[in-house]
């Protein structure tokens, strides 16, 4: 398969990637290596996991990052409840047995750290799949350093070490996707392991494609006025630049409330701005004129 | 576009070595690794097709956004360069010329297209306001390198050292550590450690006698101290250098800057135990010490080198400077909202604002401000004490 193929085929699921991304998933694919996305909120870095999951239809496990996030939460867990009732049980029976209770408690040691009592999170349970999963690590940069650390032997080899089992090779390797927003530098370790692209918002072909792929049942003209509304809006001094999550939104809203040219009605233009304007200080920014002024640009 | 010649005897793995050195002599962070993964990904692409190789070396050597944006010319440069790459040259010697290459074209690229003869950077006014303003040369940065060697004994020996010191010493301790969020395990704490107290269990039946517990722990920041040595600074470099001096004398994860028209690491220098000997290899690195200033230079050269190293979300940066510049103001608010990425925070202390009617009204330090957590003055030993409680609420 080469990257062509592979742009087609995002595109059939309704992804337009552009030539950088579609090559960078590629090589990826092909050495095997993890992509790192970055980029603006709302661009489709998530969505392009999904994409993944359905093309080579499998499944999509995901790992929402934040600060805090270790390694009980991202990778396994001891089942304790288990546990405890598991010695008890074990406890009960070899005291009626009156065994030999040193070789008892090495027993016991043996099953309840067994995998039986492990409770697998996203990290372990993606390496431990019959068909490659694509896992997505959304949001790296909100994880904290340490937890980059933790994520560096299972990018690089692909692998798990527990104390207490010892080391658990993956399976099958997954197709290892993360997203960053930015929010701070990631570590050198963790790009260099990674294929890297910044996804950018996208121009105005572009996004009237993926309108078109995403919301069918807009009309051409409508789509057209609604991506050079969005654009224009862009340029506009923002706190929170809209993406392409929101012009979605959007296209969906205006359908909802029957809109067929934005340059006609205001008020349905003004009300339905809240889609694309996340922020107070960004709804005051562009108040009716101006978002007028841009729906008669675009129309 | 021409493609450039090469030798024809390089082979392609020697092409895209050379292509990694070019990468690195511009800054982009490139190894081995890179390489050789390039040669592996190149064998998934269509090697003959120019923009193929493009976008598959692209998904290769860029590692950040700079680099992303960066990579078209820096491709371009190297594989198109019209030829001009010389076939007796050896390729060490062919940088200088890529970077000439490079260099001309972005200055192509910056040339208005038509237009050459429009005003430049004089002022069209009469500047008489900046005459009156140029008589209080103290303040005013200037422009030429002190080649003398400044000694530093006179610096910092005195009796104000040692409260310095302690002032040093109560900062370092009001910032030292963050509160993490990650648990631990630990005697006292607000949560149970099941692990280990099922680990314990065992022993006793699986009764869980002996309750442990983990909790949150604070963990130590690291200090990074710039100082500004520049002549504008000359009259409290003496309080500064002991101030450092304390903070670094400190603990281990602390590091120390100077920087007038250039940045020097003297970390170790301040940390020599023999305080006549600490002055003597600072008296040695210091030269230039009360020149001109440089503070977005001096910052970009941290970025560079010493920041990947020192600066992560644990930091605390301290920037001792009044701001006074004699490089651009808009490459000080670059520099720092560069390190600001890098999650830390940063303290910048001005002696001026201690000073009544000051407003930060120096280009550099506007331009920083935005970037800047905490700023605070610092003309005495008091009022660096003063800031101690401020710097515990950060």
């Amino acid at each position: 398969m080469n990257w062509q193929n592979l742009q087609t085929k995002l595109a059939g699921e309704g992804y337009i990637a552009s030539s950088e991304l579609a090559m960078a998933l590629h090589i990826a694919l092909g050495l095997e290596r993890p992509i790192l996305l970055e980029g603006n909120a709302g661009v489709g870095k998530t969505e392009i996991a999904k994409t993944l999951a359905d093309i080579h239809d499998t499944e999509l496990i995901r790992l929402q990052c934040y600060e805090g996030l270790d390694a009980s939460a991202a990778i396994y867990e001891w089942n304790y409840q288990r546990q405890l009732l598991s010695i008890r049980a074990m406890a009960e029976r070899t005291g009626e047995r009156e065994g030999d209770s040193s070789k008892a408690i090495d027993d016991i040691e043996t099953r309840i750290f067994s995998a039986d009592y492990l409770m697998e999170r996203p990290l372990l349970r993606a390496i431990q799949q019959e068909k490659p999963p694509v896992l997505l690590i959304d949001e790296i940069d909100r994880a904290d350093e340490e937890f980059e650390a933790y994520l560096l032997e299972i990018l690089s080899d692909f692998q798990v070490t527990i104390p207490e089992m010892g080391t658990i090779t993956a399976t099958s390797k997954p197709i290892v996707l993360l997203t960053s927003n930015g929010t701070r530098d990631l570590s050198d370790a963790l790009r260099r392991r990674c294929i890297y692209n910044f996804v950018p918002y996208p121009d105005r072909t572009t996004e009237l494609a993926i309108l078109r792929a995403r919301c069918p049942a807009v009309e051409p003209a409508l789509a057209a006025q609604i991506v050079s509304f969005v654009q224009s809006l862009r340029k506009e001094d923002l706190e929170k630049k809209p993406g392409i999550a929101e012009t979605l939104d959007w296209a969906a809203a205006l359908g909802g409330l029957g809109v067929n040219d934005i340059a006609v009605d205001p008020i349905a233009l003004k009300s339905s701005l809240v889609c694309l304007l996340k922020t107070e200080a960004d709804q005051a920014a562009i108040p009716s004129e101006v978002a007028q002024r841009l729906a008669g640009k675009a129309g | 576009m021409a493609v450039t010649r090469f030798l024809t005897r390089a082979s392609i793995a020697e092409r895209v070595n050379d292509f990694n050195r070019h990468l690195r002599v511009h800054g982009v962070r490139a190894g081995i690794p890179e390489t050789q993964s390039s040669l592996e990904a190149l064998q998934l692409v269509d090697a003959g097709n120019p923009n193929e190789v493009r976008l598959a070396l692209k998904a290769i050597f860029a590692s950040d956004v700079e680099s992303f944006s960066r990579f078209d010319e820096l491709f371009a440069a190297f594989w198109f360069n019209a030829g001009k790459q010389r076939h007796d040259r050896t390729p060490t010697q062919n940088h200088s010329d890529q970077k000439n290459n490079l260099i001309n074209l972005s200055q192509k690229s910056s040339e208005p297209s038509a237009d050459g003869s429009g005003s430049i950077d004089t002022p069209d006014n009469d500047n008489d306001g900046e005459t009156e303003s140029s008589g209080d040369g103290k303040l005013i940065a200037t422009q030429v390198t002190n080649r003398n060697t400044a000694d530093m004994r006179k610096f910092i020996l005195s009796e104000d050292e040692a409260r310095a010191a302690e002032t040093a010493r109560r900062i370092a301790n009001a910032i030292r550590y963050r509160r993490s969020r990650r648990r631990k395990a630990a005697c006292k704490g607000e949560g149970l450690d099941m692990r280990r107290i099922m680990r314990k269990s065992v022993a006793t039946g699986g009764e869980p006698l002996r309750l442990l517990r983990r909790r949150r722990p604070n963990r130590p920041v690291h200090l990074v101290s710039i100082l500004d040595v520049s002549g504008s600074m000359q009259l409290y470099a003496r309080i500064f250098l002991s101030f450092v001096k304390g903070l670094i004398g400190n603990d281990q994860r602390t590091d120390a800057f100077l920087f007038h028209t250039s940045l020097m690491c003297v970390s170790d220098a301040l940390r020599d135990n023999d305080t006549l000997r600490a002055v003597n290899r600072l008296s040695i690195m210091a030269r230039g010490f009360g020149g001109g200033t440089k503070i977005g230079a001096s910052l970009r050269t941290f970025n560079n080198q010493y920041a990947s190293r020192t600066v992560g979300r644990k930091t605390v940066i301290i920037i001792m400077s009044d701001g006074y510049d004699t490089g651009d103001a808009q490459g000080v608010g670059e520099a720092l909202a560069r390190l600001k990425r890098r999650g830390c925070k940063i303290i910048w202390l001005n002696p001026l604002l201690g000073w009544k009617n000051y407003a930060p009204v120096a280009a550099s330090m506007a331009a920083a401000l935005p970037y800047v957590d905490c700023f605070a003055p610092c003309n005495t030993l008091s009022s660096l004490a003063a800031i101690e409680g401020e710097l515990q609420r950060l």
